[in-house]
């Protein structure tokens, strides 16, 4: 019935990719089975964890509820996009990336991913969050080690850095 | 996930015309946060999935005098922008909001929240309680539904075959009036209304109750619109006994039944709070106070 | 270790060696491998609580196009009763194997059957769908005190109840029946002045870890085989994965992926060896990777329970006896922790007259699995809670008594040794003096504490370190790192070397490249393999000292190292200079070879840990909606090596606990049916759900690890439940004793006490 791939082109992490995908395949699953961009998790396939975060033009989804066809001519960023590699420098952590290290903010790492990317977002839209915000805003990404204390408190602190750089 | 076709047109025509070629069983893809969780789930198993994301009439989010005009296809997040539509209609903003997470914000349509037609579905009692209709288009032209016709059961609507929902229109809110939308789930966030009340209030001068709608979610087998509710609090100022004839007068709609997110009585309890709570909410923010 | 020991490195914070791998995308799990040509492995499970498999016909699948190989029971080895070891407890493979895939019946719904191998996944799932299964369909049982009924539904003919005499001649539910007794129960009771008791019930509770089972199985021509493969226990997959397919144990080299969280659920076998099996056939690499739902369905939770627990005291607050009577749910399979729910029950009080029982019962749901002090929670649920009730009808605050029963050194431990240091009344003194106990609380607020205790663990483990050319080291560890033990194994190994643990790279070792270890569990690792790595960085050290003393034609002692130097002691002779690290290291060569030295040992002198949590709680009188405000978890960790992961696991701990307390079960239809199979509906608590954890950590040192260790990654479970029913009951004056407390119970239990 199906049979018939489909040709995606799309922005990745500021570089162009294509792929030949299946109609039913997901952004997450071209993401990380065609392009090998694994830093992408799967930890439920029904949106309900976060793990799968990516940005979709701009905004935040999961990628497990995008299909890949849908996303023919957009811009996707993933983890993988999230520290600069100039080619010339050494290259640079994401402050988010920084401050989840220093605050020890990830035990196991499978929900790390997704919620830089979630927070990330946050910050673009909200620059100074307060405590219960970052909580909302991060309640779409479950993570069963941390207890999400140490996440928060690094969104906190990654947050004023930024504040405090521009 | 069972194989399928994927197809994306750009116009409406388009997409009336392909809809009556694929007959009825072809999946309408919007936001997509339940039709894949469907497809994956083996629920839904179309042989196409039309994408109407692409059809401007459907991105259409226009806010006037004559009211809302919210597009079938816009996101949540999209929605969750407008200040101006949330300062007119803030219980409609704080359902839309109560969708998902950030991420399924960012998917997530209330014309798809409708359409999807679960029973505890969180617009579509904030819609109610506006008066919204549901503008479908099909071969033979266009046509309205009250929003509170438009869900027929769990899951099912009043699509026929070939239409689709175009855009939701609500109309304007008249002065001294305002809406207000509470659930009840067990998380704060990420889960799905044990009970859900949405309640609109227009005051007068003295702040007696001159007009009001209410409807109740996740009660019986679709959201229901409780004119009942609605006598409770007109004619008046709504004080503590307009506000417990409302919730008796929510208890007594509601025909739950129980299941793995709450029990009848359970649920029969709490529509009479939240009906209680969102109406004086509705009541506060028409009064001006936030 | 008598005396507090000086630490430079152990107990600093440095960024953890594999977190840049973890933030950045980079560190690969269980299903990020795809080898090329990689099968896709989709699992059939039944659609019955408890049915009899009449027959399977796997001919249409097999038939279809891109399906490369199918399993079912007849593939393996119909293996006897025998227990083996290498698991958090003791398995019997004939079970093992039989809950791989199902044989003759299957026991619980999402059981699983077949297994198919197809070239998309997409294919598989297909092919799931042309597998004909005839079942007959049995009664089942999902309630523990019904399973143990003469006429309920008996899941196995041949079980017969251990542990109770005469030995049974009838088929039972109860697999076995445990107990613990001392003292003269009638006379302790006769001595109480006031007598508490009361029946708790905890529902069917899953770890929830975020990433679901992955494995990814090759084999070669000559039958070696490689599994890639999320995992507490690479040995234990190995071991699992042989005995289940009769293959000797050289031909499987596991290798542990990232582990994306576990708590116990990752300490068996579930897809493993279905993947290899399909490899097998097929002769190409096979992943396959549960789904969220199958998670649910089909791997090991912990066990719903129901216990009985009576304590009494005496009118100035010394207990005088406990009583406790435990039924946990073992699932599908005997093997539910409740020996170690009658080991922790009363384990934090100094106890004379005690008489605890348990049963291990078999119901039709998932085999349970280890989760977190696996049996402890409920077990303090049920005795914190009464310790509560006690201290209220007594009059005195709840921690005076605790304290005045706290378990300490030389007390004769209710699960039978005799403790030596431990850190309880340490704890408890945090507590009463924390600015928590006694700040204001509001309207519908309420306050509760309770102590959890777990053994923690020893077992073995085997490490190796090895020193590179520049001075720089490798520490190689076996046990893998669910939440910061590499960075602990560093410290401890940068302690005994007194060098930077950035110049230490820690790794986690495939089951080929170091010898065996039992798996990441019981809070051992960085007490067990750390005190490996301690034993082989200190033989590391001597090496160092033996080649400087050879450089310098000196005796051994004659050589001190400190400063990661080797020093001439007493005064060093001119030319004599410190021969630092890296200039040994660089000469080893020339001195006696390349210097690395490993240690293997099965650890003895396990620390046990005590932790006491406060919590408060608002209460919607309305609604029945619990919501914890304000949390602080105090617990001793003997010596915290990397504190910000100790915090971690406190906090963790924490939120999981609260989610059990309020608001996580496993609901089923009457089918036998899971209704909450994803995590939409199985309501874990998300970031908006709690307040910051805060946490006080205890250091009494433990006198048997080198570096004072006890382990900390279990203890701060136990607690969670009874501290949120004691602060509930602060709040509403109830008691709940059905966990979890969730709205619909809370409100009953609030509309029941009404007048």
């Amino acid at each position: 019935m199906s049979g018939r791939k489909l040709h995606v082109s799309f922005t990745v992490n500021g570089e162009p990719a294509e792929v030949l995908c299946e109609p039913q395949q997901t952004l997450l699953d071209v993401l990380r089975d065609e392009l090998r961009l694994t830093g992408t998790k799967e930890g439920c396939a029904t949106g309900d964890c976060g793990a799968c975060s990516v940005t979709l033009d701009g905004t935040l989804v999961c990628s497990c509820l995008v299909l890949a066809a849908e996303t023919d001519g957009s811009t996707i960023g993933t983890v993988e996009g999230l520290a600069v590699h100039s080619g010339e420098e050494a290259p640079e952590l994401h402050p988010l990336q920084r401050k989840f290290l220093e605050h020890a903010a990830l035990q196991c790492g499978i929900c790390t991913p997704g919620f830089l990317i979630a927070a990330g977002s946050l910050l673009e839209h909200n620059p100074d969050p307060s405590e219960a915000e970052i909580r909302y805003w991060l309640s779409g990404n479950l993570c069963r080690c941390t207890g999400y204390d140490k996440i928060v408190r690094a969104v906190l602190d990654t947050a004023a850095e930024m504040r405090a750089a521009t | 996930m069972h194989p399928f076709t994927y197809e994306a047109p750009t116009s409406l025509d388009a997409v009336l015309s392909r809809l009556g070629s694929a007959g009825p069983r072809a999946g309408l893809l919007a936001g997509g946060t339940d039709l894949l969780v469907q497809l994956r789930g083996g629920r839904a198993a179309p042989p196409v999935v039309i994408d109407v994301k692409k059809i401007p009439e459907l991105r259409r989010l226009e806010l006037d005098d004559s009211g809302l005009r919210l597009g079938a296809a816009v996101s949540c997040w999209e929605l969750s922008r407008r200040d101006d539509v949330r300062s007119a209609y803030p219980g409609l903003m704080e359902a839309a909001e109560l969708i998902g997470s950030m991420q399924i914000q960012g998917r997530a349509t209330v014309g798809g929240n409708l359409c999807n037609a679960s029973p505890a579905a969180d617009t579509i009692p904030a819609l109610i309680a506006l008066g919204a209709r549901a503008v479908l288009a099909g071969a033979d032209g266009e046509r309205q539904l009250p929003v509170e016709e438009f869900v027929t059961g769990p899951g099912h609507n009043a699509l026929r075959p070939g239409e689709l929902l175009v855009e939701l229109r609500v109309p304007p809110a008249a002065e001294r009036s305002a809406d207000a939308y509470l659930r009840f789930t067990p998380r704060a966030e990420m889960d799905i209304a044990v009970v859900g009340a949405g309640v609109s209030v227009t005051l007068d001068a003295s702040g007696g109750c001159t007009a009001a709608r209410a409807a109740l979610g996740a009660v019986a087998e679709r959201a229901l619109l409780v004119p009942e509710i609605a006598e409770a609090l007109i004619g008046g100022p709504v004080d503590a006994e307009a506000l417990e004839r409302a919730a008796a007068a929510a208890r007594a709609a509601a025909r739950p039944i129980s299941d793995k997110r709450g029990t009848a009585d359970y649920r029969t309890r709490l529509a009479g709070v939240l009906t209680r709570r969102a109406a004086t909410c509705a009541v506060q923010r028409a009064g001006g106070a936030q | 270790m008598s005396e507090q020991r000086k630490f430079k490195w152990v107990g600093t914070r440095p960024v953890r060696p594999d977190g840049v791998d973890k933030v950045t995308g980079r560190a690969h799990f269980g299903a990020d491998r795809l080898p090329p040509g990689c099968l896709h492995a989709r699992v059939l499970r039944s659609p019955h609580a408890h049915a009899r498999i009449v027959r399977i016909d796997t001919s249409r699948a097999l038939a279809l196009e891109g399906v490369k190989a199918v399993v079912t029971s007849a593939d393996l080895p119909d293996l006897g009763h025998e227990a083996g070891g290498g698991g958090e407890s003791p398995v019997d493979f004939h079970d093992l194997s039989r809950n791989i895939l199902a044989r003759d019946k299957v026991l619980y719904h999402g059981h699983a059957v077949a297994a198919v191998a197809a070239t998309t996944a997409s294919v598989a799932e297909q092919a799931l769908e042309q597998i004909d299964v005839e079942y007959e369909p049995l009664p089942h049982v999902l309630d523990v005190l019904e399973a143990m009924e003469p006429d309920a539904p008996i899941l196995h003919e041949t079980l017969r109840t251990r542990g109770v005499e005469p030995a049974p001649e009838q088929p039972s539910n109860v697999a076995s029946r445990f107990s613990l007794e001392r003292g003269d129960l009638e006379a302790g009771f006769a001595a109480a002045d006031v007598v508490v008791e009361g029946e708790y019930r905890t529902e069917t509770v899953h770890q929830g870890y975020i990433e679901p089972h992955a494995a990814v199985a090759e084999v070669s021509e000559d039958g070696q085989a490689t599994i890639w493969v999320c995992t507490q226990g690479p040995f234990m997959v190995r071991n699992f994965c042989a005995r289940v397919l009769d293959l000797p144990l050289n031909t499987i080299k596991v290798i542990p992926s990232e582990i994306g969280g576990g708590f116990g659920g990752k300490t068996t076998v579930y897809v493993a060896p279905l993947a290899l099996a399909l490899a097998r056939k097929a002769g190409r690499p096979v992943r396959a990777v549960m789904t969220r739902e199958e998670v649910f369905r089909a791997t090991g939770p912990a066990p719903g329970s129901v216990l009985r627990v009576k304590l009494g005291a005496t009118r100035d607050g010394k207990l005088t006896a406990g009583q406790a009577w435990l039924a946990y749910e073992a699932g599908a399979f005997p093997g539910s922790p409740v020996n170690a729910g009658c080991m922790t029950v009363l384990a934090p009080y100094a106890f004379e007259n005690f008489l605890i029982e348990g049963y291990d019962v078999v119901v039709n749901k998932p085999k349970t699995a280890a989760y977190r002090a696996p049996g402890a929670p409920m077990a303090a649920y049920a005795a914190e809670s009464l310790m509560d009730e006690l201290a209220e009808k007594l009059g005195v605050d709840p921690i005076e008594l605790r304290l005045a029963n706290a378990a300490r050194e030389g007390v004769h431990a209710t699960y039978g040794p005799r403790f030596r240091a431990i850190g309880l009344e340490e704890t408890l003194e945090q507590a009463r003096t924390h600015p928590h106990w006694k700040a204001a609380l509001g309207e519908n607020e309420g306050r509760g504490i309770a102590v959890g205790f777990w053994f923690n663990g020893g077992m073995n483990s085997s490490a190796a370190v090895h020193l590179n050319e520049d001075g720089t080291a490798t520490v190689v560890a076996g046990t893998p790192d669910i939440g910061g033990s590499r960075a602990s194994l560093a410290l401890m190994c940068a302690e005994e070397l007194d060098l930077d643990p950035a110049r230490i790279r820690p790794i986690i070792a495939d089951t080929e490249t170091i010898g065996y270890n039992d798996l990441t569990g019981g809070s051992r690792v960085t007490f067990a393999t750390g005190m490996a790595v301690i034993e082989a960085t200190r033989d590391v050290v001597r090496q160092l000292r033996e080649r400087a003393a050879k450089l310098w034609d000196v005796e051994l002692d004659q050589v001190e190292w400190r400063e990661a130097a080797a020093h001439r002691a007493n005064g060093a002779a001119a030319g004599q200079e410190p021969l630092t690290l890296a200039s040994l290291a660089g000469q080893a060569g020339r001195t006696g070879g390349p210097i690395s030295a490993k240690s293997t040992l099965t650890a003895r002198g396990v620390g046990p840990g005590f932790a006491a949590h406060i919590v408060d709680v608002r209460v919607d009188p309305e609604t029945g909606k619990v919501d914890v405000i304000r949390y602080t978890a105090i617990q001793d960790a003997g010596k915290a090596v990397h504190p910000s992961y100790v915090e971690g696991q406190m906090q963790g701990g924490a939120v999981q606990g609260i989610g059990w307390a309020l608001n996580e079960e496993f609901v089923y239809d009457e089918r036998g049916e899971l209704q909450n199979a994803g995590f939409l509906d199985y309501r874990m608590p998300v970031a908006l759900d709690v307040p910051m954890i805060d946490t006080v950590i205890v250091e009494v040192p433990n006198p048997r690890h080198p570096h004072g260790v006890r382990g900390v990654g279990e203890v701060p479970i136990v607690p969670p439940l009874p501290a949120i029913a004691n602060a509930i009951h602060s709040a509403t004056g109830l008691r709940l004793r059905h966990a979890p407390m969730s709205p619909p119970r809370v409100l009953a239990a609030l509309e029941k006490a009404a007048p």
